[in-house]
């Protein structure tokens, strides 16, 4: 297909070819100088903070070279928001692109009733995210919970004597991995739908007529196709979680005792709550390399997409 | 298989378990939202009452207080208002942007493309600690301007990336037909592609809008005051306080705020699919 199309637009040679650079410079200006401006330059700002003493409140700034490392890479709260950071970002996405591949098999054909359930399945993804994490704060909350209520009315717990969800830390960073998936999981499947949907439906039929069970199908032919969209999937959702500071800031605060920090959350403690912009920049810089990685990792997808 | 059920009996039992599971999972949260809002608190703050059932009348004793005791109406306001400016300016800058990079720079313009696409990556978690600095300087502090100058940073990198894809998909034939027929490029673009492009510049619209509705960070940064809150820093930061919060007006917020855009984003979600995985899906 491909081929024959650029064999066909080669032999047209049609005027569109003949490119105008001046009006094209002209058209995309605008918007490359909005980015540059208001992208580019913060973030040079950003990284020219982290060598300094920049504090809200004062214009004056003095260089002091790698003492904001120094003092974070020495603080205990960072490390924990270092190893949360990782943690909520794997293990969120491991639970996510679990679930997924499951709910996109599921949705795969069509029956009654499938807009609706699709509705209902994609509200975490397309409601604002503090929105939602303020539901789960109240079905998490240290009296009312319903999930306290449920494991007493179970003879689980007595009653009082359930723990407080957001309350202890191993606890509050389970729930925090928890509206992190459930947040994602809509994004995950809808974009493997649109994978399952591109394959042509005689390959699956195809092994299946060669005796080739459904999970052996999928495992073997259907998921292998599949792959650079789970990356995408996969790669996109590394980046939402990483970036991520409502979730924590919403449910926890951070707390108890700092357990649920992330580098975000933490960046935004340090930089704002503690008028310390120098800290604080230092701290979110922390999250360029693993960005520079996922996006590195991106670049790969597309360019191996449009070689094939 | 027990009892010699058929297959495709068991196939569809399964299905439904998973699918009902997953449903009830995912959206369990939005149910308890409505449940929520419309309870006393009697029956709220009473432990032993099963909590799934109404105990109690139902009441709109939170939606009231929601509506004539807070500034919840002002915050869907400003939210408004922030998204209509701020589509405003994405459409400006991002739709020249995007047919440039698409139609007229050739090699480079793709490569510029991509490089404004990464720009998406960089997070606000990233940049609201300078740009906490560039608002105090230029006086925006507290002020719906200051995320109004903001906002487009991130919805300019997706709109441009999504708008190039839609270009890209027209033949070219076409506007090269309008040129032979005596239009300039530019006037091509305006009277041809512009027109066929409506259904990819109003997903770029929603897209912009909801993407401003969702935004936290660097409203919770720039913004202090009561009345100048969007509705995401405005709910979970001022319908609480000290120590106590509303419950019931908290979740009817959430729910009431939540659904129109739910069902805006719901709408054109395949569009923005299509965005997120161009060229992975053949």
């Amino acid at each position: 297909m491909a081929v024959t199309n650029n064999v066909a637009r080669g032999k047209i040679k049609s005027i569109g070819a003949a490119q105008s650079p001046l009006l094209g410079a002209a058209m995309f200006s605008p918007a490359v100088l909005y980015i540059v401006l208001l992208v580019g330059g913060p973030f040079l700002l950003a990284i020219f903070y982290a060598f300094s003493d920049a504090r809200i409140g004062n214009t004056e700034m003095h260089y002091v070279g790698l003492e904001n490392f120094r003092s974070i890479l020495q603080s205990p709260s960072f490390h924990v928001a270092l190893r949360n950071s990782l943690i909520f970002t794997i293990c969120s996405q491991i639970v996510v692109i679990v679930g997924a591949n499951i709910l996109a098999i599921s949705l795969e054909n069509t029956f009654r009733g499938r807009g609706l359930i699709r509705f209902l399945i994609l509200l975490p993804w397309v409601a604002p995210i503090a929105l939602g994490a303020i539901g789960w704060k109240w079905i998490l909350d240290s009296i009312y919970s319903v999930i306290t209520w449920v494991l007493v009315a179970a003879h689980i717990y007595k009653p009082f004597s359930a723990p407080m969800w957001l309350g202890e830390p191993s606890l509050a960073i389970a729930s925090v991995l928890l509206v992190h998936s459930w947040r994602l999981m809509p994004f995950s499947t809808v974009i493997l739908l649109a994978g399952r949907t591109a394959i042509p439906k005689d390959i699956p039929e195809a092994a299946a007529v060669d005796g080739a069970g459904f999970w052996r199908t999928q495992l073997q032919i259907v998921i292998p196709m599949m792959r650079p969209i789970i990356s995408v999937a996969v790669l996109f959702g590394l980046i939402f979680t990483f970036t991520d500071m409502t979730v924590v800031y919403i449910l926890t605060a951070g707390g108890p005792f700092d357990s649920t920090q992330t580098l975000p959350s933490l960046a935004f403690a340090f930089g704002i709550q503690g008028s310390d912009l120098a800290a604080g920049a230092a701290v979110s810089l922390f999250l360029v390399p693993v960005l520079v990685i996922i996006a590195y990792f991106m670049l790969r997808v597309a360019h191996r997409a449009e070689v094939n | 298989m027990s009892k010699g059920m058929p297959r495709s009996v068991w196939t569809k039992i399964v299905h439904v378990l998973v699918l009902g599971t997953f449903t009830i999972l995912l959206a369990f949260p939005f149910y308890w939202m409505l449940i929520t809002s419309f309870k006393q608190n009697v029956d709220l703050y009473t432990m032993e009452n099963n909590p799934f059932i109404f105990n109690a009348k139902p009441t709109l004793d939170h939606v009231k207080f929601l509506f004539t005791e807070t500034r919840f109406v002002r915050w869907l306001g400003n939210t408004a208002f922030v998204g209509v400016v701020v589509v405003a300016i994405t459409l400006l800058l991002a739709v020249p942007a995007a047919y440039s990079l698409a139609r007229l720079s050739g090699r480079w313009g793709e490569r510029l493309g991509i490089g404004i696409f990464l720009t998406y990556l960089i997070p606000p978690t990233l940049l609201f600690i300078p740009l906490s600095r560039v608002v105090a300087y230029l006086g925006l502090q507290d002020s719906l301007w200051a995320l109004i100058l903001v906002y487009p940073t991130f919805t300019i990198p997706f709109s441009t990336w999504l708008l190039m894809g839609f270009f890209k998909s027209i033949p070219k034939e076409l506007e090269d037909a309008a040129m032979v027929d005596g239009l300039t490029r530019f006037g091509a673009f305006v009277k041809l592609v512009i027109p066929i492009s409506v259904s990819g510049i109003l997903t770029v619209v929603i897209f912009t809008f909801t993407l401003v509705t969702q935004e936290f960070v660097y409203a919770l940064t720039f913004i202090s005051s009561e009345s100048n809150q969007m509705i995401g820093t405005g709910i979970p930061i001022f319908l609480v306080r000290g120590d106590v919060y509303y419950w019931g007006a908290l979740m009817a917020a959430c729910l009431i705020a939540s659904l129109p855009i739910a069902f805006m984003y719901n709408l054109f979600l395949d569009r923005f699919i299509a965005g997120f995985t161009v060229g992975a899906v053949k």
